[in-house]
């Protein structure tokens, strides 16, 4: 199930970078300050559960990569390893999901 | 041809050293000539393993010039850089002594992937008839016809990163057998290759693929085991 979470959240990342990397050139090329991208992102539901979505990929999908690379690369394998990248999966979800709050609501 | 060849040979186990040997040098000769003339004519305690000689029997695998080859179809001519040549025992695998690995480990791993037959008649039964424009046995026309000779296993990277992996070789008999029709054991099968030392520890690197010199595809024989044991995983029967 590990690998197939993974690549159906890969799927995601690739359409969320996409999505991301467009919306970031647009607002910069648009010459939008940092005040209207944010009167813009606060309080909308859009972004909210795209963001949202995005973290949720990124918590799911970099903790199962790390942990075949600690495995292949560390030779650290076993609960203690298994439990390092689940933690590092909540930090990401806790972290991403502050700047989302922080942008959207 | 009158030149003599550079022969640098591993001997001893895993904490040995390379000896070099003059050969000399002939036509269309193949490096597991080069090893038995070394025996031969200059060291017979050399330790090496052949049986058939015609690329059949899968027993002659060695490193030369740094790849996993068959030695007895591979031409001097096609491997020797400035007349030399460097022949290791293969990698991934126990020393035993000289160029002959334990295999004990890649063949255990055939089991570990469920790689018997399990039939689903008895001997009272008719003869299975297996149509062979089934797309499920063309699906495997090459894959079957895997020699067992290892050099998958010692090219491939996992292993060497992932031990437990259970290698190209057994998971490409593992989905011969997932798309065998007679066989009656492909949910366990499938459970058995699913694991963090399963199909899903691939990385798609396909050096097993360019190195088989049966000119398999175990890449795509894994690429198929993760399709069909995701699709297992997704209707709760693994």
């Amino acid at each position: 199930m590990l690998w197939i979470a993974q690549r159906a959240t890969a799927a995601l990342l690739a359409l969320c970078v996409l999505v991301h990397l467009a919306t970031m050139i647009v607002a910069v090329r648009g010459g939008l300050t940092a005040a209207e991208i944010l009167g813009r992102t606060r309080g909308n539901v859009g972004w909210a559960m795209f963001y949202g979505l995005f973290v949720l990929a990124v918590a799911i999908h970099a903790p199962i990569g790390l942990r075949t690379v600690a495995g292949e690369w560390l030779q650290w394998r076993g609960h203690a390893a298994d439990a390092c990248c689940a933690a590092i999966g909540v930090l990401l979800l806790a972290l991403g999901g502050l700047a989302v709050a922080a942008v959207t609501l | 041809m009158s030149s003599n060849l550079d022969v640098d040979v591993w001997r001893g186990g895993a904490q040995g050293a390379y000896r070099r040997y003059q050969v000399p040098r002939q036509d269309a000769q193949t490096v597991l000539d080069v090893v038995t003339w070394i025996q031969r004519r200059l060291d017979p305690t050399l330790a090496y393993r052949f049986a058939c000689r015609v690329g059949m029997c899968g027993s002659c695998a060695m490193t030369v010039n740094g790849k996993a080859r068959w030695s007895c179809r591979t031409h001097v001519a096609k491997v020797a850089q400035n007349n030399r040549l460097t022949i290791a025992p293969l990698a991934n695998l126990p020393i035993v002594r000289d160029l002959v690995t334990d295999m004990r480990e890649f063949f255990d791993k055939w089991a570990r992937a469920k790689g018997q037959f399990s039939p689903t008649a008895t001997r009272r039964d008719d003869f299975a008839r297996v149509v062979p424009t089934l797309p499920a046995r063309k699906e495997i026309d090459a894959a079957i016809e895997c020699i067992g000779c290892g050099i998958c296993y010692a090219s491939c990277d996992v292993v060497a990163w992932n031990p437990a992996y259970l290698g190209p070789a057994a998971l490409n008999r593992a989905w011969t057998l997932v798309n065998d029709s007679r066989d009656g054991d492909r949910a366990v099968r499938l459970a058995a290759v699913a694991g963090d030392a399963g199909c899903h520890a691939c990385h798609t690197q396909s050096t097993c693929t360019e190195r088989c010199p049966k000119l398999l595809s175990p890449t795509a024989s894994i690429a198929g085991l993760k399709r069909a044991s995701a699709r297992a995983a997704l209707k709760g029967e693994l």
